[in-house]
């Protein structure tokens, strides 16, 4: 009965994912490029596998408990990127391996960014927007919009969403009903979609490259059109935009709700994650434009600040678009920008990383205990915004800093074990798990000299950081599988 | 509609439970985190954490657009000042608290816009108190249930083994009623399926039979469908809390009644307001009471304590020493499954019985009553019609050309005093109140849309 379920949901799902191709077939056709039979025929495939798994068990009841939601997730999230992959492999034009093509999905559905395509300006333009519509798509969630669209999974729909938002506190919903809260934080994702589009557009970009854009901007993935993304626009102006609707789509996403349904910016104003966030955004913009200026890289002050601000802004957020060669900066600023990208966008927001809030919450326990050890006697509550942290989350935050750590460590090291040099193998692990993508060393720009193995690894780095390492892992415990 | 509950506890969550599976938007609101979490989990609702009468509080919980608030904290004075609050700061339109102190009911005229703005109150133990007052009054029946004030009940009986309603038609029941005496058999279940009967259905061992009657003539009817019972003449009743005291007060000038309390203080407290009843300080489970006390002649026992498993324990045990019938009180769902069709004869959810108090105030449409049946799972339901035959989609029509919903059927018709059984031919008038079975619970929008007038006509 349980397996009957999860089955049916993933059937659904697949069914849903390839209804996704129906987009960039249009584009192929749309553009004359020869790629609308590809996905055509993608979509076919994934529809007769999704037809396959649903029909046997559609009369399946729906009644998931807490652990199936896990299985759902991680399960759904695999089958997903492994059907993203096979309009890559059916395109022969682009003529990639198996892994590759399942490296650049996961890559765009988990929205880290980090190509192992060239040319990408070459690309067939159906291929092009299918690579950024994946980041859309992923960046919000395929569940969420599962659970917004699908009436059938409103009864466990909670279990599915919390074990695929982003955050340490997930029990709280917007709205009442489980698929008004899915159908509002799409509507607002969707919003924030279209007003970037716009931006980019007014600002001068082609339409194309506009709505393009816009989906990895907002879903803080950083895939681009071009192969040498932002930059080859050279516009301060295109820059600004890119930089002001990454900010936003690395906030909370609750908040845009709240703001939007009283029409006030109260939200943004009084929560404390927001402050840290925008705080965090600040201090790297400026640490990152002064080492630039000092160390002569860019002649101005002007130069130093636009290239400094943006790549800042691009690393925290976890979105990994560059106007820079920032992997070849000197000294420790590719470090800094890794290390931000570590801490991420905000709990509920469409960025990785480990989140501002998870963040804030370490730092102010560990202070904490810095006070406990003057006054041993003192009741001291961990606050975030005025209220006191439970116990139960903030243990919940310490094992998720060292499944985080743990993940990160033991993946470099099975990555350089591969043949992969250190630098290029730890930057790259610490890239996938942010969901950043750029890195240093070897993949600075292109993950494409990589081995097949190390491919793999990153791959499920990239999942492991999206589904916040809680979610998967729990699939790998003895317990999980014992009734 | 937007509904805000405060208090997730039995009633809380049950009613919760109820009312998201019929796409209302439900924020519940709760002090225990824990409770509310689990609660979130198993529905489709919204958890709110915080004390349930402060403003900032309801304000998360969306009071400012809710249509309705029930307000089912454990203590009274919260739920009044929530409703104060709602009323005063948000012009909620509709405010339900539960009222449990026989000491603010003394004065309905509290409760109005000016003073305390409670539209309706509840009372578990009022509600609790008449239901065992009416299974006492027809002690062959397991549930009575009243519509329009009482003048037409709905009476439920386990067709028994051996008993003659076994194997017999719907349509020779009903034959053998004396003249001037009606009935209908609205409902069986038998098992977890409910179904309409018609008149060539054949009763089954163990089928619950619902029928209608006037109340006249439930007694005459239910004698026809089963050996009658002798009437009961000495209680016992377990458990002097608010349940236990206000029916021993109720029952103590028709039967000869005891109250078993265990607290000396309390006992005497109860005394004082007692008349003829006789309260007795013990354990509810010692046997040597018992005996001393006659259970053996007693014709029904009532555990009413507030710990299930002890109600479940002392009426086992007075059901094996002799006592003729046992009622136990019994607030798990999960337990009431599990003794049913037991040892004890009648379990009563307290939920249950106050769900369908709340109920009516949440449906929409011209709903008098509301009673849910078996576990929620179906519902009885007393609608008035209302306006003219152009604005009514019932007023001036014959039942039988009322499109009903599936699943639904018509019992009865109450005009005035008169209680009539629903036949084919009856036309309905305006004001007649009518009693309907919904067993589908899918149905029940397309039940409260037949009742409410078009809106041009209003």
């Amino acid at each position: 009965m349980r397996r009957a379920s999860i089955q049916s949901i993933i059937g659904i799902l697949l069914l849903l994912s390839s209804g996704m191709m129906l987009p960039s077939a249009l584009v192929g056709y749309l553009y004359q490029d020869h790629t609308t039979a590809a996905f055509l025929e993608s979509a076919g495939i994934l529809a007769l596998l999704g037809s396959l798994l649903y029909w046997p068990v559609r009369q399946a009841q729906y009644d998931l408990r807490l652990r199936d939601g896990f299985l759902v997730v991680a399960a759904s999230w695999l089958t997903l990127c492994i059907g993203g992959a096979v309009p890559f492999l059916l395109m022969e034009s682009l003529n990639i391996s198996v892994v590759d093509a399942f490296f650049e999905a996961v890559s765009g559905l988990t929205t880290t960014g980090a190509t192992v395509l060239t040319q990408i300006d070459e690309l067939p333009r159906g291929i092009q927007f299918y690579r950024q519509q994946s980041q859309w798509f992923g960046g919000m969630g395929i569940i969420v919009l599962a659970v917004a669209v699908l009436p059938m999974l409103r009864i466990g729909g909670m279990q599915l969403f919390r074990a695929e938002t982003p955050g340490p506190m997930k029990d709280n919903k917007l709205t009442p009903r489980i698929t008004e809260t899915a159908k509002a934080l799409w509507l607002i994702y969707l919003g924030l979609t279209i007003a970037c589009a716009l931006a980019y557009w007014l600002a001068g970009m082609s339409g194309f490259d506009a709505i393009s854009h816009s989906f990895s901007t907002v879903a803080i993935g950083g895939f681009s059109t071009h192969d040498s993304s932002i930059a080859w626009f050279n516009s301060p102006l295109i820059e600004s935009i890119a930089m002001v609707f990454m900010t936003f789509s690395g906030m909370n996403f609750a908040l845009h709700f709240m703001a939007w349904r009283n029409a006030t910016t109260l939200p943004y104003r009084q929560d404390a994650e927001v402050k840290v966030y925008l705080s965090l955004l600040l201090f790297a913009s400026v640490a990152v434009s002064i080492g630039l200026y000092l160390s002569n890289t860019f002649g101005s002050v002007g130069e130093s600040v636009r290239y400094g601000m943006f790549q800042a802004v691009s690393f925290l957020t976890t979105t990994g678009y560059t106007t820079a060669s920032s992997h070849l900066w000197p000294s420790t600023l590719p470090v800094i920008l890794l290390m931000m990208a570590t801490i991420g966008g905000c709990a509920g927001s469409t960025g990785g990383g480990m989140k501002v809030m998870r963040v804030m919450m370490l730092f102010r326990q560990s202070i904490r205990e810095i006070h406990h050890l003057i006054h041993p006697n003192a009741t001291i509550p961990t606050k975030m915004g005025g209220k006191t942290i439970s116990g139960k989350v903030m243990y919940a935050v310490w094992g998720f800093f060292f499944l985080y750590m743990a993940s990160f460590a033991v993946l470099s090291v099975l990555v350089t074990i591969t043949g992969v040099d250190p630098l290029t193998a730890y930057s790259a692990v610490g890239a996938s798990i942010a969901n950043l993508g750029p890195a240093m060393g070897e993949v600075g720009d292109n993950y494409s000299s990589l081995n097949d193995a190390a491919k793999v690894l990153l791959a499920f780095a990239m999942l492991l950081g999206r589904l916040e390492i809680f979610t998967l892992l729990v699939l790998f415990t003895p317990a999980f599988w014992r009734d | 509609m937007k509904i805000v509950i405060l208090g997730a506890g039995q009633v809380g969550s049950s009613v919760a439970a109820q009312l998201a599976n019929e796409a209302n938007d439900i924020t519940v609101v709760d002090t225990d985190e824990l409770n509310l979490r689990e609660l979130q989990d198993r529905l489709d609702i919204r958890g709110v954490h915080g004390y349930a009468s402060w403003p900032s509080v309801l304000m998360r919980a969306g009071i400012e657009d809710a249509d309705l608030l029930i307000a089912v904290t454990n203590s009274d004075e919260i739920n009044m000042m929530a409703a104060q609050v709602a009323h005063s700061l948000f012009n909620t339109p509709l405010k339900i608290a539960r009222i449990r102190a026989s000491e603010y009911l003394q004065h309905p005229e509290l409760f109005n816009s000016q003073d305390c703005p409670v539209d309706f109150h509840i009372s578990p133990e009022k509600e609790v108190t008449d239901y065992i007052k009416h299974l006492i009054e027809f002690p062959s029946a397991l549930q009575v249930l009243d519509f329009a004030d009482g003048r037409a009940q709905l009476v439920t009986v386990r067709a028994s083994e051996g008993g003659w309603l076994v194997g017999k038609r719907i349509k020779e029941m009903t034959k053998h009623l004396p003249e001037g005496v009606e009935s209908r058999v609205a409902a069986i279940f038998r098992g977890k399926k409910a179904f309409i009967p018609h008149a060539g259905s054949i009763i089954e061992e163990d089928d619950l039979i619902y029928f209608l009657a006037a109340r006249k003539d439930i007694q005459t009817v239910i004698s026809e469908m089963r050996r009658l019972e002798a009437p009961v003449k000495r209680i016992i009743l377990s458990g002097g809390g608010n349940i236990g005291s206000s029916l021993a007060r109720a029952l103590e000038k028709k039967y000869h009644t005891k109250v078993i309390e265990r607290s000396r203080t309390r006992a005497a407290e109860i005394a004082e307001n007692l008349e003829t009843a006789i309260v007795l300080v013990g354990d509810c489970s010692d046997v040597e009471l018992l005996q001393e006390e006659s259970i053996e002649k007693t014709d029904v026992y009532v555990a009413l304590t507030n710990d299930d498993e002890a109600n479940i324990l002392s009426s086992m045990l007075a059901k094996k020493l002799g006592a003729r019938k046992v009622i136990t009180l019994i607030n798990r769902p999960a337990y009431i499954e599990l003794v049913e069709s037991g040892t004890i004869d009648i379990a009563i959810s307290p939920q249950q019985v106050t769900i369908g108090a709340l109920l009516t105030h949440v449906r929409r449409g011209e709903m008098v009553t509301v009673h849910s049946l078996s576990g929620g799972k179906a519902e009885a339901i007393e609608a008035v019609a209302i306006g003219d035959r152009s604005s009514s989609k019932v007023i001036g029509r014959r039942i039988d050309e009322i499109k009903l919903p599936s699943e639904t059927t018509i019992g009865g018709i109450v005009r005035g005093d008169e209680v009539m059984m629903a036949h084919h031919d009856n036309v309905i008038e305006k004001g007649d109140h009518i009693i309907l079975f919904v067993l589908d619970k899918k149905q029940i929008s397309a039940v409260e849309k037949l009742f409410q007038p078009s809106i041009a006509f209003i």
